[in-house]
């Protein structure tokens, strides 16, 4: 055993999914007794790297280390084995067994053949015990709330003499009190020895836990860091890969002039609460005929912010007007009637209808109005089909071509026109360029402007700050679900944003538990 | 041109094994139909009599209740639900029928018809309700009436067999248009019903977007809930009608037998007729031949002498097949 050097370290890790390359020489090295984050947009690679080291992937080149030891990993089952244990999301224990009989789950002390039913409680309770919980062991783990069904998912991980524990975004389900909880297990743990490795995208809980940092971007490992000596603007920077930006010239995108006329107050939102804690305190103000860039870094509370204002999911607190008249949606289907599209950002799981063709699936929302008597007119259908693939320059065979056959460019061309086709008042789009090639993404853009100059409210999610720079008149800035900033168009810039997500006023420090600022 | 440009990828992706994948499309397709013909032409062949409108007429009748139940299923299918409670819920109305027309009431035969439909179209919705309300699993949510039903239909008979000859009521099972069994052509119809307004209705489109991706159907403002609750109370009308089917072929009303085991018959002629249990796809004309195909198949091997047992695994047999077929395309 060798006690010097990193515990873990893991190097030139490459993996190559069908048409992916996820990984690229990527590398991490986690401390003995270091809380280590993991840091990243989406599709920087770190949850394929967190699942290489678990065994759940296999590794295309590269080595990892373990404690001296070069290991190779099958199965989360096999990393477990060999000191790596992983918390999940959702806690994948079993809910109706007590939380003994899920800490010792498959390997129960045992007396005569039979389940030493004392023995196993005993060990559970002090297992539990040396992380501060205290807590019945004969309970079912159902009736445990979902912080504690965590300290006994990490207690099992400890009883299987774990050197390393990763932990995939641990609190996202979690409440304050009880992230103070689980912050507090992980401080045992590593006085304990045991490294953590922490994903999360909570700038707050990273300072506030970990000790060093790794951070990914498109699939590379990009800065190795102690937290204390990086800024948190400087982390987001890295995280965005702004010392490369002199690449990209402004102009890039498709925008043109960002400055359209804007008129009457179309939406407004104050102070909207969602169900979780992804959406705290958010406001934005849209007005006709202008676009409002949405920002703020991945788990800000961006989608949570369209999602809730379409109805899409239940708003607990906070006001919604739409042209001055107080509204709630019940459902999308009302957010419609209301004039109001919204397109996710996840297209595949929960824009395209994969399995049928581009002409029903661009007309999914239109059906109510092109039917009568619960028929539907197949002319009008067809006109505005055709009318839309010329419009917006849509290739494809025909359309009944089945959506799933198009390019993601093409695709959202189609889900875009979903809604044009309704002539509607105010269009939320959810990262409307992500994963579209150059040239239809230069169109897209283009066509949002358009939009926008006709008259049409847009809030538009973005990750790319040069897209929210060219393309809004104004930005809002999120940050752990809380409007943090609003910069009119003269003040919008990279490092206004960025200083904005990275450390903008609300919330900062341990205040979160109030109102925030309206 | 334009899709050289914009599908690129896929078009490489496809163009590789564009034959091959497309005629597997087409056995997909017209595989079931050339399977249904290959057995009607061997037993055209081989077995005596079969091209006689007695025994066509055999087959049909037989099949029919299957046929109406299956086409009520290939709708809760399509959703990506299924419905096991049918074959009870025939019971119900098998058991309410011979109630209501034995009362000397007006109109009592045409309310014989009407009620019991419409109360297992009730208990449709109600599958309907646990599946959108409660959140129930459709297998769990149909598995309540499935074992309750039958329950109920055995407390409205007493458990008892009860024998009955009422012409006016038994015409849905034995009465003949044109020499044409009525049965058969109530099949018909509501087949073509189905076919239509999955082609060319809304709601057609909207239980097809549901069973596709029902995430993005809600936020494209489709009314998924009330959808939902429409293709179970379809499906419970259709074994309401099924079910006075049944009892009227049989002169009288068996709580414990009648519908016993239509849900999986159903389930099955969905299955071989290519309908995806995953939802999204729903192949009405499939369904029919599906149930013609182990309706044929059954009454092959019986006529040749093969024991009932030995059918039955045949015809897992055939469902094996047919379901492997569909997975093959689906990769």
């Amino acid at each position: 055993m060798t006690a010097t050097g990193p515990l873990l370290h893991m190097e030139g890790i490459s993996k190559v999914f069908p048409g992916v390359r996820a990984l690229e020489e990527a590398s991490l090295a986690v401390g003995r007794g270091q809380v280590h984050a993991v840091m990243g947009q989406n599709g920087a690679g770190k949850s394929t790297l967190i699942k290489i080291l678990t065994g759940a992937y296999r590794r295309d080149a590269g080595t990892v280390t373990l404690d001296g030891q070069p290991v190779d990993f099958h199965s989360p089952q096999q990393a477990q084995a060999g000191g790596v244990s992983t918390i999940y999301q959702e806690v994948n224990l079993v809910a109706f067994r007590s939380v003994a009989e899920n800490i010792f789950l498959g390997r129960e002390p045992r007396r005569l053949g039979l389940i030493d039913r004392r023995r196993m409680h005993a060990e559970a309770r002090e297992l539990l015990e040396r992380l501060g919980v205290h807590v019945d062991v004969a309970r079912p783990l159902g009736a445990l709330n979902v912080a504690l069904q965590q300290m006994v998912a990490i207690a099992r991980a400890i009883s299987f003499e774990s050197k390393l524990v990763v932990m995939d975004e641990p609190t996202s389900s979690l409440d304050e009190a009880e992230v103070a909880t689980l912050f507090d297990v992980i401080r045992q743990l590593k006085a304990a020895g045991v490294s953590v490795i922490f994903v999360s995208h909570r700038l707050d809980e990273v300072y506030g836990i970990c000790d060093r940092v790794t951070i990914m971007r498109d699939g590379r490992t990009v800065d190795d860091r102690a937290l204390a000596d990086v800024s948190r603007l400087e982390l987001v920077a890295r995280m965005l890969g702004k010392e490369l930006a002199e690449v990209r010239r402004s102009g890039a995108t498709g925008f043109t002039d960002a400055t359209h006329h804007a008129e009457q107050r179309l939406l407004e939102a104050r102070g909207l609460r969602g169900a979780g804690r992804r959406l705290e305190h958010a406001d934005v103000q849209i007005r006709a005929g202008e676009i409002v860039g949405l920002a703020g870094l991945l788990g800000s509370g961006r989608t949570e912010l369209a999602r809730a204002i379409f109805g899409a999911d239940p708003v607990e607190a906070g006001e919604l007007e739409v042209d001055g008249r107080p509204v709630r949606f019940g459902s999308p289907a009302d957010a419609i009637k209301a004039g109001i599209g919204l397109a996710p950002e996840d297209r595949k799981s929960e824009g395209i209808v994969p399995e049928m063709s581009l002409r029903e699936n661009l007309t999914l929302a239109l059906l109510p109005a092109i039917s009568r008597y619960g028929i539907v007119d197949r002319r009008r259908q067809q006109e505005v089909v055709d009318r839309f693939i010329e419009r917006l320059d849509i290739k494809t065979t025909g359309p009944d071509q089945k959506i799933r056959e198009l390019s993601g460019g093409n695709q959202q061309k189609v889900l875009l026109a979903r809604w044009l086709c309704l002539d509607p008042r105010l269009l939320l789009l959810d990262e409307p360029t992500r994963g579209i090639d150059v040239g239809a993404k230069g169109e897209i853009q283009a066509l949002i402007n358009e939009l926008a100059d006709s008259g049409l409210g847009v809030l538009m999610i973005s990750s790319e700050l040069e897209e929210l720079i060219e393309g809004s008149d104004r930005v809002v800035v999120l940050r752990d679900g809380r409007t943090v900033a609003e910069l009119p168009h003269e003040a919008v810039s990279e490092d206004a944003i960025m200083e904005a997500m990275a450390e903008g006023p609300a919330g900062d420090g341990e205040e979160q538990g109030g109102d925030g600022q309206g | 041109m334009a899709r050289a440009e914009g599908t690129a990828g896929v078009g490489q992706l496809r163009g590789a094994r564009l034959w091959p994948g497309d005629l597997h499309d087409l056995g997909q397709t017209y595989g079931a139909a050339a399977a249904l013909l290959l057995l009607i032409l061997y037993n055209a062949v081989f077995t005596d009599r079969f091209l006689t409108t007695d025994s066509v007429y055999v087959n049909l009748t037989q099949v029919a209740p299957i046929v109406i139940v299956a086409m009520g299923m290939t709708l809760v299918i399509a959703t990506g639900g299924i419905d096991l409670s049918v074959g009870s819920l025939m019971a119900i109305a098998g058991a309410l029928a011979p109630l209501i027309f034995q009362q000397d009431l007006p109109f009592a035969v045409a309310l014989a018809f009407v009620l019991p439909v419409l109360a297992t179209g009730g208990f449709g919705l109600f599958n309907g309700v646990l599946v959108t309300r409660f959140g129930f699993q459709p297998i769990i949510a149909t598995l309540v009436l499935f074992i309750a039903g039958r329950g109920i239909a055995q407390v409205v008979t007493n458990g008892e067999l009860q024998p009955f000859r009422n012409p006016a009521f038994q015409y849905i099972g034995l009465g003949r248009v044109l020499g044409v069994p009525f049965q058969v052509l109530l099949m018909l119809a509501v087949f073509a019903v189905v076919a239509w307004a999955v082609r060319t209705t809304r709601f057609g489109r909207q239980v097809l977007a549901i069973g596709g991706n029902e995430a993005a159907a809600r936020l494209a403002g489709v009314p998924v809930n009330r959808v939902k609750l429409a293709v179970y109370g379809i499906s419970g009308l259709l074994a309401g009608i099924a079910g006075l089917i049944v009892i009227a072929i049989n002169s009288s009303s068996d709580a414990n037998q009648v519908g016993l085991n239509v849900e999986l018959a159903a389930i099955a002629a969905v299955a071989v007729g290519g309908t995806p249990l995953t939802g999204g796809r729903a192949t009405v004309v499939g369904t029919l031949i599906g149930a013609l195909i182990l309706q044929l198949l059954r009454f092959t091997l019986l006529s040749h002498g093969v024991p009932d047992a030995v059918a039955l695994v045949v015809q897992a047999v055939i469902i094996v097949a047919a379901v492997f077929l569909q997975r093959q395309r689906q990769t």
